[in-house]
C-alpha cells in the first residue's frame, strides 16, 4: 500500500518555528530565525521541501551483516539509542538483531531538524526525528531495492524486504550485506514511500534496550571512563562566590603532590579560578585540595536564598510583564471576598546532580582537535571549543560519549565545561586532557533549576470553578542571556517561566499570567521539564483545592474545567480514572489518594497516587500513570521512562532537595546536603498506561515529572489537612 | 607511594600508589577497571560498589593502605558467578538501567544481598538497596529485577 | 572542662582512699543506692555521683551517642543528623547486607577519605539506647540505670564497665575520630580518654552510684 510521504507539517510541533544557527565570523553566535508562517502554506505555496538526509551518514551495512545507525542524540538513560534505531530499521526491514547503534558525532548532517542544532532536550528526540529517520530507512531500502533489482533485471515493484533481505520474483534473494555495495551507487529518491503503521514490525511494540548488557557488566565507557595514552586528568579550583576572581595563589604545597603537572589560573566564563593538571585524578583532587588561594568575591552579588526569597515575595505583588491576558481583568473586583483566595509559592533551586559528574576531554594538536564529551549540545560545544582554541568549528571533531544522566545539566548555551577543558587543553598542546568536575564542584557549580516564587489569586465563581485568576511568576530567565532569546522571550517573559501556566488546558476565565525575571548572580539552567516543575505543581494543588472547596470528585472536576479540545489530556485522565478505579476506592487507613494532570512537551498525562506518611515521609505506595503521547514508538522504553520519572519528580519533595546560598555561598557540598530520592523515597509500584493513537509522537522524557509532585502533595493534604505551599517537604 | 599487593578478581595485581588512594580509583587509574564507578566520593551513593572480602564495600571511601590481603570483586567479574551471572540476566531481560551509571554498584549491592538472602523480601531490598542512588529513578525495575533473579535461582 | 577535671582529680585521691574498701566489695553494679549510702557513707556517694555526671558528659557527645541511638539508625555530626545514604541498625546492629557498617567503617580511620574507621565497626545493642525514639538524649539518671542494669548492659559489673572504658576500640575510636568528609576535624568528648578512664575508676569505686531523679 502507497502512502503519501509526510511533510513535516504533519507533524506536532508547540512551536512552528525553525532556528539555525551559525558562528559569526568574529567567534560570536549569531541565531537567524526562520519563521513558518501559516499564512504561506494558505496562499497555496509549497512548504519547502524536507531535507533529504543522506542514508550514507545514519547507515552503514556491513559486510558481515551487521547494520550499524548512528544516533543524532546524546543517549543519557532516555533509551533513543535503541528507539530512533528502532524506526529507521523497521522502515529498512533490517534484521533487528544484527543493528548497532553509534552515537553519531558533532556534525551539520545531524542535527535536530526542527532546532536546527544538534541537541537532545526539549523531549523532542522521536517527535523531531520520527519522520526524519522512517525517511532515512525508507530511503535505505529503497536504495538496496534498486540495486538488487537492477542486478535482477525486474522492477523494484517485484521485489519486498524482511530481515536484511531483498528477495525477487522467481525465489530470487539477496542479503542486505551482499547488496550494500552496490546500494550504496544508488541514487538518493527524494521522494519516498513510508510504511502503513499496521505494516510496523518494531515501531510500537516493547523493545529491549541495545545497550543493557554493557551497561550491567561494565563494559560500557562513559565519557569519565575515557583512557588515551598519555592523557592528564584536571580539575579546576572554582570562586566560592560565583564570579569571583582570583587574587593570589600559593600552590608550592599543591606542586608537591605526586603526578602533578601543571597549576595556572585560567580564566572562567564569569571570573577566573586555577587548573591543576596530574597523572591522575586523585593526584589532582589531592592538589587542588592543597592550592591556598585568595579569592577577590567584591565586585560580584553575593546572592542570598533568604534575601531573594523576601524580595520576590515583595515583587510577586506587582504585576509583571504580561505573559498571558485573556478577559475581562476587572472581574476579580467583582466577586466578593468570601469567593477570592489568595496563596503564595515557593521553591527552591534544584541541582540536577546526574550520575555521572561532569567531565569533557580534549586534545589540541594546533590547527585541530578532537574533543569527547557526553554533551546534550554537540553544536555549541564545539563552536566553543573551537572559539576557545582558536579554530573553526570543523577543526574540532567532537565525539558524542554515552552520559550517565543529565537531565538538561549537559545542554548549557556558554558550554563552560567545555571551555574549561579547551582552556586547559591549550595550555597542554599535544597531550589529551581530562577534565572532571567532582561531585562537590557540581552541586556548587551553579545552573540550577531557578528559584521561584508564584502569586496566585482566584475568584471562585458560583459553580464553584475559576472565574477569575491572576497569577504572578517570579523567577530569573533561563533563557535571556542565550542565543534563544529572540525565540523563547516574548514581552520580557521567559516563556520557559511561565509554562504549564500561560499554557494551560483548563479554561480559565479572565486569565492575566505575568512574570518578573530578577537578575541574579546564580547562573540557572532547564532541569528536567522545565517550568513544568514549578507551573505544575502550583495549578495542580490550586485545582485540587477548587475541587475540594466545591465538594467535586479531584477527577470529575478536572474533566469538567478542562478545554473540550483538550484531547490527548482528556484522554489520558480518562484512561488513569479507568485503571485505577479498582484500586482507588479500597484504599486502606492512613492511606489517601491524590490526583493530578498535565500537558508538556506535546503530550498529556494524568495520574493517581496511594500515599501515607511513613517515618514522618510520604511514601508513595502506587502511582497508576496515564499518558497520551500520540504514536508510541516504543512502549517499552516509554513505560520505563514514566516509571523512573515519577521518582526522579520526587526530587522536589525530597526534604534535603533544596540548593540554597548564603552570603554568595552555596551551602550544600554532596548528596548529603543536597539529597535526591533513594529507593524508598520513590513510588514503591507504578503501572503505565499509553492512550492508543496514531497521530505524530509527542515527548515522553520530561512529561512524567510535572505531576508526581502535585498528585503526592494532594494526597497528604488529605491526611494532614496542610496545604503545601512551599518545596522542598522538610516537614509532612 | 607504597606498593601494594592485591588480589582482584582472583588476579592477583601490584599498585605502586600513595597510601590515601581510595581503592576506586586505584582499580580505575591504576588497573584501569572503569566498571567501578566514581558518583559522589563519600559513600553516599554506592556507585562505587565492589566486594571486599566478600563484604559489600564502597571503594571510594577506602584508602588500599586499609584492604589488606581481601580478596576484591568488581562488576567485571560478576558475570562468571552464578548469582552475579542471575542479577546481570534479571537486568537485562526487565529492561532495568537507563543512563546505566548507577548499575554497577545496584548489581553490585543486589549480589551481596541476593547472596546473603537468598529470598528477599520487599523490606530487605529495601534496607539493603536503600544506599544506592539512580538519578533516573529505575527503582521500580530494580525491585522486580531482584525478585525475578531470587526466583532464577531457587 | 579540663580544668574542673583537674579538681575532680585533687578530690579523687580523698575518695579513692576512703571509698576503695567499699568500692571492692561491691557485688556489682547494682543500682542499690540505698545500700551503697550504708555501706560507704555520704561523701563516697557524692563524689561518685559527681564522676558519674563526668562519664555522663563523655557518653552523651556526639561522637559516643551518635552510635547509641534508640531508632533502627545511627546518628552522625555533632548535630547528631540521621547518617546519610538511608543506613539502618539491622538486625545486630551492624546493617544489613549490601549496607553494613563495614560496607564503609573499615579497621581504622580512612584520613585520606573522611570516614571514621576502628574494629569491628557497629550500632550498639537498644538496651544501650541512650536517647528515645525522638532522638532526645536520656537524662543522666536514666542513662546511669540503663548502664549498670546488667541484664542489658552485657551482664558487667564495675570493672567490666571499666574494662569497657579503657579498651573496648569504638570506645578508644571516639578520642581520635579524625577529620570529616570536608576536611575538618570531629570535635573530641569533652575529657581525654586517661580522663575518662579515671572518673570511671571513681565512680566504679564508689560502687556506681546513680543520681535519684531523672
Amino acid at each position: 500500500m502507497r502512502v503519501a510521504l509526510k511533510t513535516d507539517n504533519d507533524l506536532h510541533l508547540n512551536r512552528r518555528s525553525f532556528l539555525r544557527v551559525s558562528a559569526a565570523a568574529a567567534g560570536g553566535l549569531l541565531v537567524s530565525l526562520y519563521l513558518d508562517l501559516p499564512a504561506a502554506a494558505q496562499e497555496g505555496n509549497q512548504a519547502p521541501p524536507p531535507k533529504v538526509y543522506p542514508p550514507d551518514a545514519f547507515v552503514h551495512v556491513r559486510p558481515d551483516g551487521k547494520i550499524v545507525i548512528q544516533v543524532n542524540r546524546l543517549e543519557f538513560g532516555q533509551g533513543v539509542h535503541t528507539s530512533l534505531p528502532m524506526i529507521l530499521a523497521d522502515e529498512m526491514d533490517a534484521d533487528w538483531s544484527q543493528v548497532i547503534a553509534e552515537l553519531a558525532p558533532a556534525a551539520d548532517v545531524y542535527k535536530d531538524p526542527v532546532f536546527g542544532f544538534q541537541v537532545v532536550g526539549g523531549s523532542g528526540s522521536i517527535a523531531h526525528s520520527f519522520q526524519q529517520y522512517r525517511e532515512l530507512g525508507a530511503r535505505t531500502r529503497a536504495m538496496l531495492v534498486a540495486a538488487a533489482a537492477e542486478q535482477w533485471k525486474v522492477g523494484p515493484d517485484q521485489c519486498r524486504t524482511e530481515a536484511s533481505v531483498v528477495h525477487g520474483p522467481g525465489g530470487k534473494s539477496a542479503k542486505y550485506a551482499e547488496l550494500a555495495e552496490d546500494a550504496a551507487k544508488q541514487p538518493v529518491p527524494a521522494r519516498v514511500q513510508l510504511k502503513d503503521p499496521s505494516q510496523f514490525r518494531l515501531v510500537g511494540k516493547r523493545v529491549r534496550r541495545l545497550d543493557s548488557r554493557p551497561k550491567c557488566d561494565g563494559s560500557l565507557k562513559f565519557g569519565l571512563d575515557l583512557d588515551l595514552s598519555g592523557m592528564k586528568t584536571a580539575v579546576v579550583a572554582h570562586p566560592p562566590v560565583f564570579g569571583g576572581r582570583v587574587k593570589s595563589l600559593d600552590d608550592k604545597a599543591a606542586r608537591s603532590v605526586e603526578g602533578v603537572r601543571e597549576v595556572f589560573e585560567i580564566p572562567l566564563v564569569k571570573g577566573t579560578g586555577v587548573a591543576v593538571v596530574a597523572d591522575k585524578f586523585w593526584n589532582a583532587k589531592q592538589a587542588r585540595d592543597r592550592l591556598k588561594i585568595e579569592w577577590d568575591l567584591s565586585s560580584v552579588e553575593h546572592a542570598d536564598s533568604g534575601q531573594l526569597s523576601a524580595k520576590y515575595k515583595e515583587l510577586a505583588r506587582t504585576p509583571g510583564n504580561v505573559a498571558v491576558n485573556r478577559g475581562d481583568q476587572n472581574a476579580m473586583d467583582a466577586i466578593a471576598a468570601a469567593n477570592r483566595m489568595v496563596v503564595e509559592y515557593e521553591f527552591p533551586y534544584l541541582a540536577h546532580v546526574p550520575m555521572e559528574p561532569l567531565n569533557t576531554t580534549i586534545r589540541f594538536d594546533g590547527d585541530r582537535a578532537e574533543a569527547w564529551a557526553g554533551s546534550q549540545f554537540q553544536t555549541f560545544d564545539q563552536m566553543a571549543i573551537a572559539e576557545v582554541l582558536g579554530l573553526k568549528a570543523e577543526q574540532v571533531t567532537f565525539h558524542t560519549e554515552m552520559a550517565g544522566g543529565g537531565f538538561g545539566r549537559r545542554a548549557v548555551a556558554d558550554s563552560h565545561v567545555q571551555r574549561e577543558a579547551a582552556m586547559i587543553a591549550k595550555r597542554l598542546r599535544g597531550t589529551p586532557v581530562k577534565l572532571v568536575w567532582t561531585r562537590e564542584d557540581d552541586v556548587q557549580g551553579g545552573y540550577y533549576r531557578p528559584m521561584h516564587v508564584h502569586r496566585v489569586e482566584i475568584g471562585i465563581g458560583q459553580d464553584g470553578m475559576p472565574a477569575a485568576w491572576r497569577h504572578v511568576i517570579v523567577g530569573q530567565s533561563i533563557i535571556m542571556s542565550t542565543p534563544f532569546a529572540a525565540m523563547l522571550v516574548k514581552n520580557g517573559v521567559d516563556e520557559s517561566a511561565v509554562e504549564g501556566t500561560a499554557d494551560t488546558h483548563y479554561n480559565i476565565p479572565n486569565f492575566h499570567v505575568s512574570a518578573h525575571h530578577p537578575t541574579v548572580n546564580v547562573p540557572v539552567l532547564w532541569w528536567r521539564s522545565v517550568g513544568h516543575t514549578h507551573n505544575a505543581f502550583v495549578m495542580e494543588t490550586l485545582i485540587d483545592e477548587l475541587a475540594t472547596r466545591a465538594k467535586a470528585d479531584p477527577i470529575v472536576y478536572r474533566r469538567k474545567l478542562l478545554k473540550a479540545d483538550a484531547g490527548k489530556l482528556h484522554r489520558a485522565l480518562d484512561l488513569m480514572d479507568e485503571k485505577s478505579a479498582p484500586w482507588r476506592t479500597k484504599l486502606p487507613k492512613g492511606h489517601a489518594l491524590g490526583i493530578s494532570c498535565h500537558q508538556s512537551f506535546g503530550t498529556g498525562v494524568a495520574c493517581a497516587v496511594d500515599v501515607s506518611v511513613e517515618d514522618k515521609r510520604p511514601k508513595i505506595h502506587r502511582v497508576t500513570i496515564a499518558l497520551d503521547p500520540g504514536i508510541a514508538v516504543n512502549p517499552l522504553t516509554i513505560e520505563s521512562q514514566f516509571q523512573a520519572g515519577v521518582a526522579f519528580g520526587v526530587t522536589q519533595l525530597m526534604a534535603k532537595g533544596a540548593i540554597t546560598l548564603k552570603d554568595g555561598r552555596v551551602e550544600q557540598r554532596n548528596f548529603d546536603g543536597f539529597t535526591p530520592p533513594y529507593i524508598i523515597d520513590a513510588p514503591v509500584a507504578v503501572d503505565v498506561h499509553i492512550v492508543p493513537n496514531s497521530e505524530a509522537p509527542s515527548g515522553c522524557g520530561e512529561p512524567p515529572v510535572p505531576v508526581i509532585s502535585p498528585a503526592v502533595v494532594n494526597a497528604l493534604a488529605k491526611l494532614t489537612g496542610k496545604r503545601y505551599r512551599s518545596l522542598p517537604l522538610t516537614a509532612v | 607511594m607504597e606498593t601494594y599487593k592485591l588480589t582482584v578478581n582472583g588476579q592477583p595485581r601490584e599498585v605502586t600508589v600513595d597510601p590515601g588512594t581510595p581503592l576506586l580509583w586505584v582499580l580505575r587509574e591504576e588497573l584501569k577497571m572503569t566498571g567501578t564507578k566514581y558518583g559522589c566520593g563519600i559513600a553516599a551513593c554506592g556507585a562505587c560498589t565492589v566486594h571486599l572480602g566478600g563484604v559489600a564495600t564502597r571503594s571510594c571511601v577506602v584508602p588500599v593502605s586499609l584492604v589488606g590481603k581481601r580478596p576484591i570483586l568488581t562488576i567485571e567479574a560478576m558475570a562468571e558467578d552464578p548469582v552475579g551471572r542471575a542479577v546481570q540476566d534479571a537486568w537485562v531481560s526487565h529492561d532495568v538501567v537507563q543512563c546505566g551509571y548507577c548499575q554497577s554498584g545496584q548489581i553490585m549491592s543486589a549480589v551481596a544481598l541476593l547472596k546473603s538472602t537468598p529470598k528477599p523480601t520487599d523490606v530487605n531490598i529495601e534496607e539493603s538497596m536503600g544506599g544506592n542512588l539512580c538519578r533516573c529513578g529505575t527503582y521500580v525495575r530494580i525491585r522486580e529485577a531482584i525478585k525475578a533473579a531470587s526466583q532464577q535461582l531457587k | 572542662m579540663r580544668a574542673s577535671s583537674l579538681m575532680l582529680r585533687g578530690m579523687s585521691v580523698i575518695l579513692v582512699a576512703s571509698g576503695a574498701w567499699s568500692a571492692l566489695t561491691l557485688a556489682g553494679a547494682a543500682r542499690q543506692d540505698a545500700s551503697q549510702k550504708s555501706k560507704a557513707g555520704a561523701s563516697t556517694r557524692a563524689g561518685g555521683l559527681a564522676a558519674w555526671q563526668q562519664v555522663y558528659s563523655v557518653l552523651t557527645h556526639p561522637r559516643c551517642i551518635n552510635c547509641h541511638t534508640a531508632t533502627n539508625y545511627p546518628q552522625q555530626g555533632d548535630d547528631r543528623h540521621r547518617h546519610f545514604a538511608n543506613v539502618v541498625r539491622g538486625p545486630a546492629g551492624k546493617g544489613v547486607p549490601a549496607l553494613q557498617c563495614v560496607t564503609c567503617h573499615q579497621e581504622a580511620n580512612a584520613d585520606s577519605t573522611g570516614v571514621p574507621g576502628a574494629h569491628n565497626w557497629y550500632l550498639a545493642p537498644l538496651s544501650m539506647k541512650w536517647q528515645d525514639l525522638n532522638e532526645k538524649i536520656l537524662s543522666s539518671a536514666e542513662v546511669c540505670r540503663a548502664i549498670t542494669d546488667r541484664s542489658k548492659n552485657n551482664n558487667l559489673d564495675g570493672a567490666g564497665l571499666l574494662k569497657h572504658h579503657e579498651e573496648e576500640p569504638l570506645v578508644l575510636w571516639a578520642f581520635q575520630p579524625s577529620r570529616r568528609i570536608d576536611g575538618g576535624m570531629r570535635t573530641l568528648p569533652p575529657l581525654t580518654h586517661e580522663q575518662f578512664v579515671e572518673v570511671t575508676r571513681q565512680w566504679v569505686a564508689a560502687g556506681t552510684p546513680c543520681p535519684q531523679n531523672p
